[in-house]
């Protein structure tokens, strides 16, 4: 992403419409980005119906039918230990959106302000920060999750805290250039030159502008998320059993691949249709929010 | 711009000292005394000493670490506790291995991404467009250790077309190399894909409005024509520079890959590290692949400084 | 905008035009080529240091088998045989034993095995600087050259399990000029075996060349052994399936199956030498303070409330061997007084609640390994029932070492990869002398420590095994472990092998091993 993309306010007010009322017009009209939202939505729906949606408990095994295919009484079929997939499906969704929403939320919670930081502030401070995310940066993602998951130990909660922080630096990169970018721009510097506390500044004239990018980008993060979390459990990291999540279902599958087939298949398919949304939604998201892009 | 380049230099050292920092901490803050992680199945107290006495186990976290960077400047990485080889020696041995999957993968990214983000610019708005954004997306949305486990079954077990996991070197032979890289490189490329198609859709995007297309089109140049010669040249650009910076991910990729299919890359020598406590090993891996990263975006940075003069300071 | 047949038609053409292609190409490559006289052997990981005064781990003695022939070996009965050495003899009431050595044998590098090679590598064992083997063979106080060909190893109070841990690296000679070159012997290891060492990529293959001057080289068929390590047992028998490898070991459980339907496959298997066990805090720190860890009743409870051959039959679809002591039903020194118990659910309430504990919360350790959180759960499921409540805390093997021996844990399901010797499953486990790392458990029982040391250096199997049955009296009342299982070693090969014997430590010995 360029900086200057996304003169939202300027442009919008040239054309005499809210910026926010047309960026739904235009997502509307995008219905892979609609599509994509309403498969969030409803898995956002069936994690917190779970109770009441999920014909069993997914923690209760049943020794006589452990790796039965999807039958009458099993619609999904059972997994190594007896567990009903479709109940875990269902409840395993909410570790996966949590693992999503949470970890972005705390990528976002510690970025942003550090980003508006140093942003704004600029200097010897600015130069040091930016050191640190580079260097962060540097390490690749998935092997800085890794550490710290295993530092912090193998649960679901401190795989949210392992991706959360490696996602930060990137928020904090992107904030950073979107308040360079509109630092100087003309009602910013009036308003500081009306006296306006830099905090005022920050939070009333800077925010409201970066909030698309940073939107895109963590609809695009959560999605993320949701596969390092898998890739986590691969490693024997993140959600442990007997609670289910969908990269820790995928990880038991993957070794009965040809005897349990149905084992991975919903899983997977759970996975890939909710982050293929996340991520058709926030490509839609982003031509929305463009500037240029009525077409 | 020689200022500018040497002060991009010189930023290089906080940083490569944030990034030794920070690996350093992680890996001595794990849980667990790496000399019982190290000491194996008997578990003797008087290995478990020896263990401490050697790699200065017992000592506090900033003699380790100034010990440690004492050896780096002098270029001594140090050793796997586990096997006994030099870290140094390690790298060499794994860094090309990692480094032609990446660029294989990186080929696959290119082959897959540029033709659907040209074909998702061009039909913009269109079931097409839809159609390629998925094509490419999928790769993004598949955990890529299922999809390499499922190639496996697939294509090595049920057709027996290709090598179940392994690797051959190129030296050893070309055709067995080629054919162990294969799925992995696809697995990993596939996921890289999306980013490659995303930033040639609105690369396009942002050409095929511009002045000169509308320019060759109103000079009557055939369709392709333009999209080819004239709008892909100029949207390649920055495709290509950021395809460098995308190294990074195919790192983090490779980690799982080389899990999956056995490769013995970089990925897979961390992540043992890890799990091992080998803390040599990955404090030495880490630091080198963040120089290759900082060098990267380095290399990116004068490419783009160089390409758009508008944008020297 | 433009228009459809430009762009649309050419590119779809484009890139069927090189699928087409790149699918011919392949099709016509062989994707295994099998090169006559190899074989490929699939390790389940990664061995450590070929070193054998310093390695640490199982996997590693796999490689030895083929590189590096002991003193004595055992028969898959666990009998001593002979290998490098052909007679042996107790002398000086148990203090000492005298080896005859093997005439005519070579090290790989041409250099003559002989008594000082013996004594070189004996005390290599015992003196090197992290040597991993001096606990093993720590009774041995001096090592004697009788003759060119004879030697003794003078000890300090009579050993009975020695033989046993020479026939285990302990009992490897390496090749006193390569181990004195510079640089780590672990880089160019030179033995007496079958199969001397050529190259090692770390994480990739070992790969080692049959030793023309063998001594016994006329079992010895194939010309090259490569030995690749893939921790994944899906992938590792994919490998197999496709042709990429001849023979692997440590097959899943749930993939017998495949393996019996497969005709071009075959499966062997032996019961292991090790076991599984939950290992329970009796006296390591303040976490041992709970029902479980003071009362025995509670222990008793919840041995009571394990179904061992459910268990089995659902983690390992019935292959694994259900077991109760340190060594297995059909083990010599199993002592027989007391069977495997049967599952008792009422009896289990009944303890409880006599306990004073109706429902205990027990916070469980497991490693992360998918086979031993699928038991970890069953257990789980199953002690519910009799009313306890456990928690499964999945740890990070680094960790979970860590946590045993600070006795941050209650009860902890760990393994043991098993010792030809019963002394090697027990000792360390239930003696006050134990190492910390090993008797996570803390127990100290100056009786069982009597009946151990005696054990150690009673005359024959029939006095020691009283002795066990002893220790079997406390041990198995105070229950610091309850033993749940013995693994079985399962061995996938390509229907082509011939000759392969499985041994109880679960090795792969190539002498007698063809491809036909």
């Amino acid at each position: 992403m360029t900086a200057g993309t996304f003169d939202a306010v300027a442009i919008g007010e040239e054309r005499g419409e809210r910026p926010w009322r047309r960026t739904m017009r235009r997502l509307t009209k995008r219905r892979a980005a609609l599509v994509g939202l309403a498969v969030v939505a409803f898995f956002i729906a069936l994690s917190i119906l779970a109770p009441i949606v999920s014909p069993y408990d997914p923690l209760a095994t049943n020794w006589a039918m452990v790796r039965k295919p999807p039958s009458m009484l099993h619609l999904f079929g059972t997994d190594e230990i007896g567990h009903d997939i479709l109940a875990r499906i269902i409840w395993g969704s909410r570790a996966s959106l949590m693992a999503g929403i949470i970890s972005v939320s705390l990528a976002l919670a510690i970025g942003v302000p550090i980003g508006l930081l140093t942003g704004y502030v600029g200097g010897i401070v600015d130069a040091t920060v930016m050191r640190l995310i580079d260097a962060m940066l540097a390490i690749p993602f998935l092997i800085l999750a890794i550490a710290l998951a295993a530092f912090l130990g193998p649960t679901l909660t401190n795989a949210m805290i392992a991706i959360g922080v490696s996602q930060m630096p990137i928020f904090v990169r992107l904030t950073r250039g979107q308040v360079l970018s509109v630092k100087h721009e003309e009602y910013v510097e009036a308003a500081y030159a009306v006296g306006n506390p830099a905090r005022r500044i920050v939070l009333r004239h800077i925010l409201p502008n970066i909030i698309p990018p940073l939107l895109v980008q963590a609809t695009l993060a959560t999605a993320a998320a949701i596969i390092a979390e898998a890739s986590l459990s691969f490693l024997g990291l993140g959600q442990q059993p007997p609670d289910p999540s969908w990269g820790s279902m995928l990880n038991s599958a993957k070794n009965f691949m040809s005897q349990a087939p149905w084992m991975a298949i919903w899983p997977g398919l759970a996975i890939s249709s909710l982050v293929m949304s996340l991520n058709l939604f926030g490509d839609g998201l982003r031509d929305a929010l463009d500037p240029r892009g009525d077409s | 711009m020689t200022a500018f380049l040497l002060r991009r230099i010189a930023l290089i050292v906080p940083t490569l000292f944030f990034v030794s920092v920070l690996i350093f901490g992680l890996q001595q803050l794990l849980p667990g005394d790496p000399a019982l992680a190290l000491a194996g199945e008997n578990q003797d107290p008087a290995v478990i000493a020896y263990l401490h006495q050697k790699y200065h186990l017992d000592q506090p976290l900033p003699v380790r670490y100034a010990l440690w960077v004492q050896g780096v400047l002098q270029g001594d990485l140090g050793e796997s506790i586990r096997i006994k080889r030099p870290v140094f020696d390690l790298i060499c041995e794994k860094l090309p291995v990692t480094g032609e999957l990446a660029l294989l993968a990186l080929i696959v990214a290119l082959a897959i991404g540029v033709p659907a983000g040209i074909i998702a610019a061009v039909k913009h708005n269109t079931a097409v467009d839809y159609a390629a954004s998925m094509a490419a997306l999928w790769g993004l949305s598949i955990p890529n250790f299922w999809l390499g486990i499922l190639l496996i079954l697939l294509f090595s077990v049920e057709l027996g077309l290709l090598p179940a996991s392994g690797f051959v070197g190129p030296g050893d032979s070309l055709k067995q190399n080629l054919l162990t890289l294969v799925m992995p490189a696809f697995v990993l490329g596939n996921a890289i894909a999306a980013v490659m198609m995303r930033h040639t859709r609105s690369a396009m995007l942002q050409v095929l409005s511009s002045d000169y297309v509308r320019t060759a089109r109103a000079k009557g140049l055939g369709e392709l024509r333009v999209i080819l010669h004239h709008a892909l040249r100029n949207a390649l650009v920055p495709v290509v520079t950021l395809g460098a910076l995308e190294f990074g991910q195919l790192l983090s990729g490779a980690v799982l890959t080389e899990q999956v299919f056995t490769i013995p890359g970089f990925g897979k020598l961390i992540v043992d590290a890890v799990f091992n406590r080998d803390y040599a090993v990955v404090q030495g891996v880490v630091l080198c692949t963040a120089m290759a990263y900082i060098a990267l975006n380095l290399f990116a940075d004068i490419a783009y400084v160089l390409i758009n003069p508008r944008l020297r300071t | 905008m433009p228009r459809a047949y430009d762009l649309g038609m050419t590119m779809p053409r484009l890139v069927a035009a090189t699928t087409l292609l790149l699918a011919a190409a392949f099709a016509a490559v062989e994707p295994n080529p099998a090169t006559a006289g190899v074989l490929r052997i699939g390790l389940a990981d990664d061995p450590d240091m070929l070193d054998p005064t310093l390695a640490r781990t199982y996997t590693g003695r796999i490689v030895f088998a083929a590189m590096c022939d002991k003193l004595v070996d055992i028969t898959p009965e666990l009998d001593i045989a002979p290998q490098l050495a052909t007679e042996w003899q107790w002398v000086d009431d148990n203090k000492g034993l005298v080896l005859k050595l093997r005439q005519g044998v070579k090290f790989q590098d041409g250099e003559p095995l002989d008594a000082a090679a013996v004594k070189f590598s004996i005390e290599r064992h015992l003196n090197m600087p992290g040597s991993n083997r001096k606990a093993e063979i720590s009774a041995v106080s001096a090592v004697e050259i009788i003759d060119d060909h004879t030697v003794k190893l003078v000890l300090k109070t009579p050993f009975a399990p020695l033989l046993a841990a020479l026939s285990d690296r302990a009992g490897m000679i390496v090749s006193p000029k390569a181990a004195q070159a510079p640089g780590d012997f672990a880089n160019h290891p030179v033995c007496a075996g079958p199969y001397k060492f050529v190259e090692r990529v770390a994480q990739d293959r070992i790969v080692l060349d049959r030793f023309a001057d063998y001594w016994n080289k006329d079992v010895v068929k194939f010309d090259r052994i490569v030995l690749t390590p893939i921790p994944d047992s899906t992938v590792r028998l994919a490998n197999l399936q496709s042709g990429g490898l001849d023979m692997i070991e440590r097959l899943a459980a749930t993939d017998v199956e495949t393996v019996r339907k497969d005709p071009r496959l075959r499966l062997s298997t032996i019961t292991g030498l090790g076991y599984q066990s939950l290992s329970i805090n009796l006296s390591n720190g303040a976490r041992a303070k709970n029902p479980l860890g003071q009362d025995p009743r509670v222990r008793e409870a919840l041995e009571l409330s394990i179904d061992r051959a459910a268990l089995n039959e659902v983690v390992f679809n019935g292959l694994f061997q259900p077991g109760n002591q340190w060594v297995g039903p059909s083990n010599p020194f199993y002592v027989k007084s007391y069977p495997v118990p049967v599952r008792d659910v009422a009896k289990a309430k009944q303890l409880l609640a006599a306990a004073g504990a109706p429902n205990p919360q027990v916070t469980l350790m497991t490693t992360t390994v998918p086979e031993t959180l699928r038991a970890a759960q069953v257990i789980q499921s199953m002690a519910a029932e009799a009313g306890f409540d456990i928690k499964i805390q999945a740890t990070e093997s680094g960790a979970a070492i860590q946590a045993s021996v600070d006795g941050q844990f209650e009860l902890y399901l760990n393994y043991w990869s098993g010792r030809t010797d019963p002394d090697g499953n027990l000792y360390n486990f239930v003696s006050c002398k134990a190492p910390p790392a090993l008797n996570v458990a803390r127990y100290c029982n100056l009786t069982v420590d009597e009946e151990l040391d005696t054990a150690r250096t009673a005359e024959d199997a029939t006095s020691r095994l009283a002795h066990y049955a002893k220790v079997a009296d406390h041990v198995l009342t105070d229950r610091p472990l309850i033993y749940l299982w013995h693994p079985t070693w399962l061995f996938a090969m390509s229907a082509k092998i011939a000759g392969f014997e499985p041994y109880p430590d679960g090795l792969i010995r190539p002498q007698g091993m063809t491809m036909q």
